[in-house]
């Protein structure tokens, strides 16, 4: 119920941003293919974080990207979390300064979930800034960003398979490694895994040629990774999400429970999956 | 809403500077003739350059040509800008004056479909894969926009994405006057939407861009979808083929050969990485890595390649 309401508040807030981003974004495209500095970050950062000071990452956080996007439809971005310093990061927003919805997703993680490396896969529609800004447990925010050059053409944020995707809404698929670090405690192993969704995650933001009105966006908004009963993470999406979502984590696992993904989209479609996880793979 | 106006105020602006580049294409328009070359009997063919689209080119960068039947006269793809129609319509023009009846699209990328606004005045009928319309409701807003830094405002002020008005489901014919095409829409492959022509008279196949010759293939498909359907392709029998980039003609279906084996080499360079847990950005630096020196444009597009292989292979 919590989690629905802020999904609800959250949604609002994209959806304004969406509108936000298209005014702010438009010309960048067309110029200067240079750094487009941070006038769009200080455009939109009041809109997501009101007047919450932003310090820089303080080595709590650090982000990879691609510094040119070769498909501009599926850009890897790679999170690493500095557990070591004392304060625990209770949330990561992901946002791509340049998109037409620049919040790409929100991340929380649970207390005891361990998370210290976050992967996903965004889309990038022009030269941006992608930032990671992480909200620590004395509500400090931390930010860190990486320049991406989307190289446009061909591969449009579209899906390349259309009838496909639909074909397999919803499908999910979970892989686990073997991971070499050092759990926290000695009740759980670290534990790498990826987890991924057949859904067409559309922007919404392409338009019908003949009757002028947006296609309605349909994508993955909310979805919540648990083990047991702990959460390890959940996540409020936007558009710039890719097609097919893609989350690959680290994080404490305690051998022979249950992971257990939720997801909802949009059309309010429900989406759910459980897998034992072996011992012996942890 | 917002965009809706802002589109509005685009074509406004287009509207006042017609006067300007209708001056402009008059004096390079008759020297300006597509250099089409007759590759069978009525059967024509532009080479476009290996090279990505730009306001120096014209994006001219794919293969298109043009089929002359006893009534009527068949187009395949218009080019990469309004400018490159224009000079392919003079390139007609030169060699008949039947009527332009059809203009076909091979698939939806900007290289072959930019040009369809300059087939206005010509009442073309525009044929196009039945996922065509579809694909290019959902992207071409998002190609007009991206193009516009590499291709410059004076090309694509005049380039309008001008939908098909005749989609084919699985194979149709075409008669264009004692001379009949066959149209055959393929499964997801390069793209959700690749057509063939293939003229029944004199057995040339136009591709599309489901044969890439010497220029690197690029995938926005579904790269087992290509794999798959390679065979299927190969054993249409085909007296030369113009394949989407590369030589004109080119001979058939040898023109498949070097394709086929870098599909194979990316498919199991990806295929590797992803058992290995390699993550995708780490992997696509270097799959498919061996074929550089078998390629155009491989540093320009093998590593989307790999990105697109990577995202379809994990789901296996
Ligand atoms: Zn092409
Ligand atoms: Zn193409």
């Amino acid at each position: 119920m919590f989690e629905k309401m802020i999904l609800q508040r959250r949604d609002i807030i994209i959806a304004a941003l969406a509108v936000a981003g298209v005014l702010v974004s438009q010309p960048s495209v067309a110029e200067d293919t240079s750094s487009p500095g941070d006038a769009t970050w200080n455009s939109l950062k009041g809109d997501v974080f009101g007047q919450r000071p932003i310090g820089n990452d303080g080595g709590i956080i650090s982000i990879e990207a691609p510094k040119r996007a070769e498909d501009a439809a599926i850009v890897p971005v790679d999170l690493r979390f500095n557990t070591a310093k004392d304060q625990r990061i209770k949330a990561v927003t992901l946002i791509v300064d340049e998109n037409p919805a620049p919040v790409a997703a929100v991340f929380k993680f649970g207390p005891d979930a361990g998370v210290t490396h976050l992967a996903t896969r965004l889309r990038v529609n022009a030269y941006s800034y992608v930032r990671a800004i992480a909200e620590t447990e004395d509500g400090k925010l931390h930010m860190t960003q990486a320049f991406v050059k989307a190289s446009g053409g061909c591969s449009a944020p579209a899906t390349k398979n259309a009838d496909e995707a639909m074909a397999n809404l919803g499908k999910m698929k979970l892989r686990v490694f073997s991971s070499k670090t050092l759990s926290s405690t000695s009740m759980t192993r670290v534990t790498d895994m990826q987890l991924m969704i057949r859904h067409p995650n559309n922007s919404g933001l392409q338009m019908d040629q003949v009757t002028r009105y947006y296609i309605p966006a349909h994508f993955i908004q909310g979805l919540t990774v648990s083990q047991g009963d702990r959460l390890i993470m959940s996540m409020e999406g936007g558009i710039s999400i890719s097609e097919d979502p893609n989350f690959r984590f680290e994080f404490d696992a305690k051998p022979g429970e249950d992971i257990k993904v939720e997801a909802a989209d949009t059309e309010g479609k429900k989406f759910e999956n459980e897998w034992p996880v072996a011992t012996s793979s942890l | 809403m917002i965009r809706a106006n802002r589109r509005d105020f685009l074509k406004v602006a287009a509207f006042c500077s017609l006067c300007g580049t209708g001056a402009a294409y008059a004096k390079t328009g008759a020297a300006g003739a597509l250099p089409v070359k007759q590759i069978a009997d009525g059967v024509f063919a532009f080479a476009g350059v290996p090279a990505m689209m730009n306001g120096g080119n014209r994006g001219e960068i794919c293969n298109l040509g043009f089929v002359i039947g006893e009534d009527a006269v068949a187009v395949i793809d218009s080019g990469g800008s309004v400018a490159e129609g224009r000079a392919l319509i003079d390139a007609i023009r030169a060699r008949t004056d039947r009527p332009i009846r059809y203009l076909i699209n091979t698939h939806m990328h900007p290289d072959h479909i930019f040009g369809n606004g300059a087939f206005d005045a010509e009442k073309v009928t525009i044929v196009g894969h039945r996922n065509l319309r579809r694909a290019l409701e959902s992207r071409g807003d998002y190609y007009l926009e991206s193009y516009r830094s590499s291709m410059g405002a004076e090309l694509m002020q005049d380039i309008r994405i001008v939908l098909p008005t005749r989609l084919v489901a699985a194979v149709e014919e075409l008669d264009v006057g004692k001379r009949k095409l066959t149209l055959q829409s393929w499964k997801p492959a390069h793209t959700d939407n690749d057509l063939t022509v293939f003229d029944q008279k004199t057995k040339v196949l136009f591709t599309g861009d489901l044969c890439f010759a010497e220029h690197l293939p690029t995938l926005d498909g579904s790269l087992l979808g290509w794999v798959g359907q390679l065979d299927m392709l190969r054993a249409i029998e085909a007296s030369m083929a113009v394949p989407g980039h590369g030589p004109v003609p080119s001979p058939w279906p040898d023109a498949l050969e070097r394709q086929k084996r870098y599909f194979d080499v990316l498919i199991g360079d990806v295929r590797k990485a992803i058992r290995e847990g390699v993550p995708m950005m780490e992997a696509v630096k270097t799959a498919g890595e061996s074929e550089r020196g078998n390629w155009q444009l491989f540093d320009d597009y093998n590593q989307r390649n790999a990105t697109a292989a990577y995202a379809e292979l994990e789901w296996q």
